[in-house]
């Protein structure tokens, strides 16, 4: 049993929880992550360890509520308690000392991304952020990256907040700039990641993506988290969850994030009708 | 003396009928009643040379347990058993009885053998609804503490026998249940897990300690078991988890899945309670499994219960050579999955939103023997043809998983990624940890991991009672040569 010593709630979807994990927090590098179930009929779902603090044997989790595993762990509140945490899993990011690196994290990603460019920071390697959101309001974890970050842009699909557009657009502004990178680390939603490969493909530089599929077990037992990376097939969640972007079939990867659509839909639905009649929460 | 010959075959074994235990989870095989038990245990003619005891891995006194059950003693029976068996209700379920004990059954010469197991599998339920637990005389604590990695039945019988011998011990298990594939891998039709629970909930009573979600390679490594931890000795079961695909074209679409994550998603998981419980699996209406052992033919007859119209069995070889148990291919046969045998898949076909469409497979003929001593399945030219189905399971074999292995670079492995350890005495290469099961035979048998297991605990005793641990140092010399 985990207890959930706080929350906060970080824009409209995605909540940050601190919650306790002592062996796991003592363990855990950037990069890496942790299998979550909440309770006996729950799923086992894959969470990013956004930070850790081995003192008080805590991780920080943050979760963005986008089907009922994620929403049902998002209305949790301190003192609340989940069932199982999983970890440290995967391997942690290699951080190459003294480099030049721009990290992008699109939308939730920028919490996976966000120990990714503390380590490299503690490093000493010199990092540019790029965040972006599709909107002001569901930006997140802007002050703490500013803080580590050489430079920071933050991009909105909207122009809501920060540079009008994408990612990519700040990317490539860096690039034309005439500015050495030795490495690109893009973290999002998978049309983000293909996107950001097709740019720094074209300017011949090394990027790494993390990578998301579905995950039952988490240590390497069921395959189910496959992807095809450079044309063998790895295993996300030891192999990864960070791969070489130019080398990843996305194609294979999109296709199947799909494979439960109706699951998930008959399961959010059902929740939230239930949740609407026994908890009176809003959605 | 031996007795009168009785019936020519065995008790029939009462079981759901199989139209409608097709669509349902509960168990298949109902269990004898007392008057059949008994019944089947007057078969055994009590002969002069016991070639059964040799049959079972774990050498139960099979005469001794079957007399007792045709007197009536069943108290006495369960003691027999229970002194060379811990998980009797198991092994009497799911052993591959007629590959060893029965196997070997003078009555089975000429009639069927007796059914030791269908007896075994009375005698540890009558003892679980009849009994109380006894907690068994536990020798005074030691002060001594082995860590046991991996909760299957190997992990699950060095922890109880080294309990019993007054260590302390702790079980480390990845997943956020105990019992290994018995959990995980093997149905509730076919085992169910309140069995399983009620062992390790025994277990525990007697003073194990648990750690579920801790994996050894990642939340700890095996060094650190052995230092910062202060563990004195580590027994190492962590089966074989890791899942082969087939390298033809499809492999990755969406309904192709392994047995593993099949199974794990249904047995562990509970998808087939989906809502109720949260993980999805695809409720398919034409399924092929491809393989032929105990896995392909759990996850075949999983899709007919998930209400597959169609579940079809694909094996490359012929029935002869299918390595499940009889029992299981017999049961799968009535529930009516279709066996395609000495058929061989070489592609699978996507439709347009990335799923499963059909299979393209071809005919196989059996050529000469193979390393296995059985024949070789050579493909028919001409021969390939297709079948519609929307999920593909893949059963065709388990490797040894590598998060523990690859962090312990001192741990000798095979080629295949197995950890080496003397087959006597399940040491290792590295002083003080031993191990066994599917980790180091590769897939094998429950029977045969628990044999394992109980080697595993009297060679961890005897290298702990030795104080200058000599007996120790010509071992991991044959280890690092073998
Ligand atoms: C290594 C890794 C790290 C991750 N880190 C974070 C994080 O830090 N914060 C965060 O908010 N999200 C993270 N995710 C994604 C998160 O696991 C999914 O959003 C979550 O599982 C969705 O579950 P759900 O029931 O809420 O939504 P559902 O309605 O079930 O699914 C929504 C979508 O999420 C994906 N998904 C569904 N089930 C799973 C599953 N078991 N495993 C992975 N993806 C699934 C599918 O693409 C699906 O279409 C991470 C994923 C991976 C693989
Ligand atoms: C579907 C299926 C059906 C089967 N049916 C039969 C049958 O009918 N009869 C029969 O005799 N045999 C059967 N078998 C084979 C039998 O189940 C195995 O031979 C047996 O379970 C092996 O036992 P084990 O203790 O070595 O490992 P397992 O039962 O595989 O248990 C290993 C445990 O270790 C855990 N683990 C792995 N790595 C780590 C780690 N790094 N840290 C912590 N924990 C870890 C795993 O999560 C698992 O719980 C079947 C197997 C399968 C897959
Ligand atoms: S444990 Fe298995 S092999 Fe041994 S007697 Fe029982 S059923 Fe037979
Ligand atoms: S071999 Fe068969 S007949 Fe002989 S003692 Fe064993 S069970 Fe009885
Ligand atoms: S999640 Fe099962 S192998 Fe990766």
């Amino acid at each position: 049993m985990h207890r959930i010593v706080r929350k906060n709630q970080l824009a409209a979807d995605v909540v940050q929880l601190e919650v306790e994990a002592p062996l796991i927090a003592r363990k855990r590098r950037a990069g890496q992550f942790v299998i979550v179930h909440l309770n006996e009929e729950a799923e086992r779902i894959p969470l990013t360890i956004a930070d850790s603090d081995p003192a008080r044997g805590t991780l920080t989790l943050i979760i963005q509520g986008v089907g009922k595993s994620t929403k049902q762990l998002n209305r949790l509140q301190a003192g609340d308690v989940i069932r199982d945490i999983l970890g440290p899993l995967g391997k942690p990011t290699h951080i190459q000392p003294n480099s030049q690196v721009v990290c992008i994290g699109g939308g939730i990603g920028a919490a996976v991304v966000y120990p990714i460019v503390r380590a490299f920071r503690e490093s000493s390697s010199q990092v540019i952020s790029i965040i972006g959101a599709r909107t002001k309001s569901l930006l997140i974890l802007e002050d703490e990256i500013r803080a580590l970050s050489e430079q920071t842009i933050v991009t909105t699909d909207d122009g809501s907040y920060g540079m009008s557009g994408f990612v990519t657009d700040a990317l490539k502004r860096i690039l034309s700039n005439g500015k050495v990178v030795d490495e690109v680390i893009a973290i999002g939603p998978v049309p983000m990641m293909r996107a950001v490969c097709k740019v720094t493909r074209e300017a011949g530089v090394k990027t790494v993506v993390s990578l998301n599929p579905i995950m039952v077990d988490g240590t390497g037992m069921c395959g189910g988290c496959r992807v095809m990376v450079g044309g063998k097939m790895q295993f996300v969640c030891v192999d990864g969850p960070e791969f070489d972007g130019h080398e990843v079939d996305f194609d294979e990867l999109t296709a199947r994030l799909k494979s439960y659509t109706q699951f998930e839909k008959e399961s959010l639905e059902r929740y939230e009708n239930l949740c609407g009649v026994h908890c009176g929460l809003p959605a | 003396m031996a007795k009168k010959i009785g019936s020519k075959t065995k008790t029939p074994m009462p079981c759901q009928e199989a139209r409608p235990r097709a669509r349902n989870f509960s168990e298949v095989a109902l269990g004898y009643s007392v008057e059949m038990a008994v019944a089947e245990a007057n078969r055994c003619i009590e002969c002069k040379n016991r070639p059964c005891i040799a049959g079972c891995p774990v050498e139960i006194d099979i005469p001794g347990f079957i007399k007792a059950v045709a007197e009536n003693r069943f108290v006495d029976a369960a003691h027999i058993l229970k002194s060379k068996n811990s998980l009797p209700a198991i092994c009497g379920r799911v052993c591959p009885q007629e590959e060893q004990c029965e196997k070997v059954c003078t009555l089975g010469v000429k009639f069927e053998p007796v059914g030791v197991g269908r007896v075994e599998r009375f005698v540890a339920d009558w003892a679980r609804e009849n009994l109380a637990d006894e907690t068994p005389q536990k020798q005074p604590p030691n002060g001594k503490r082995v860590a046991v990695v991996g909760s299957g039945p190997a992990g699950l019988t060095v922890a109880g026998d080294l309990i019993q011998m007054g260590y302390q011990v702790t079980i480390f298990e990845a997943l956020h249940k105990a019992g290994g594939v018995l959990v995980y891998g093997i149905p509730e039709f076919r085992l169910p897990k309140s069995i399983v629970q009620n062992e390790i909930d025994y277990l525990l009573h007697m003073g194990v300690e648990l750690q579920t979600n801790v994996v050894i390679g990642k939340s700890l490594t095996l060094d650190e078991l052995l230092s910062e931890e202060g563990f004195d000795a580590v027994f190492i079961g962590t089966g074989a988890g890791l899942p082969s695909f087939m390298k033809i074209p499809g492999i990755n679409l969406i309904g192709v899945y392994s047995a593993n994550e099949y199974l794990t998603r249904s047995n562990l998981m509970k998808a087939y309670r989906f809502p109720e419980y949260d993980t999805p699996l695809i409720r398919a209406k034409n399924v092929a499994v491809v393989g032929g052992g105990n896995t392909a033919m759990d996850s075949v007859r999983t899709a007919l219960r998930l209400g597959a119209d169609h579940a079809y069995l694909i094996y490359r070889r012929s029935r002869n050579e299918m390595p499940a148990r009889h029992e299981e291919i017999e049961h799968a046969e009535e529930e009516g999955v279709q066996f395609h045998l000495l058929t061989n898949p070489v592609e699978i076909f996507g439709n347009e939103r990335g799923g499963v469409r059909g299979m393209r497979c071809q005919r196989m003929e059996l050529g000469e023997p193979d390393d296995s001593g059985r024949r070789r399945p050579v493909p028919v030219p001409g021969s390939e043809f297709e079948v519609e189905v929307d999920t593909v399971v893949m059963a065709v074999g388990q490797g040894a998983n590598p998060v523990l292995t690859s962090t312990a670079p001192n741990l000798k492995t095979n080629k295949w990624g197995n950890i080496v350890a003397d087959p006597e005495t399940c040491a290792t290469s590295i002083p003080g940890v031993f191990a066994g099961g599917d980790i180091v035979s590769g897939g094998a048998t429950v029977i045969l991991a628990m044999g394992a297991g109980r080697k595993a605990a009297r060679s961890i005793h005897a290298y702990l009672s030795d104080p200058e641990r000599s007996s120790q140092t010509e071992i991991q010399e044959a280890v690092m040569q073998g």
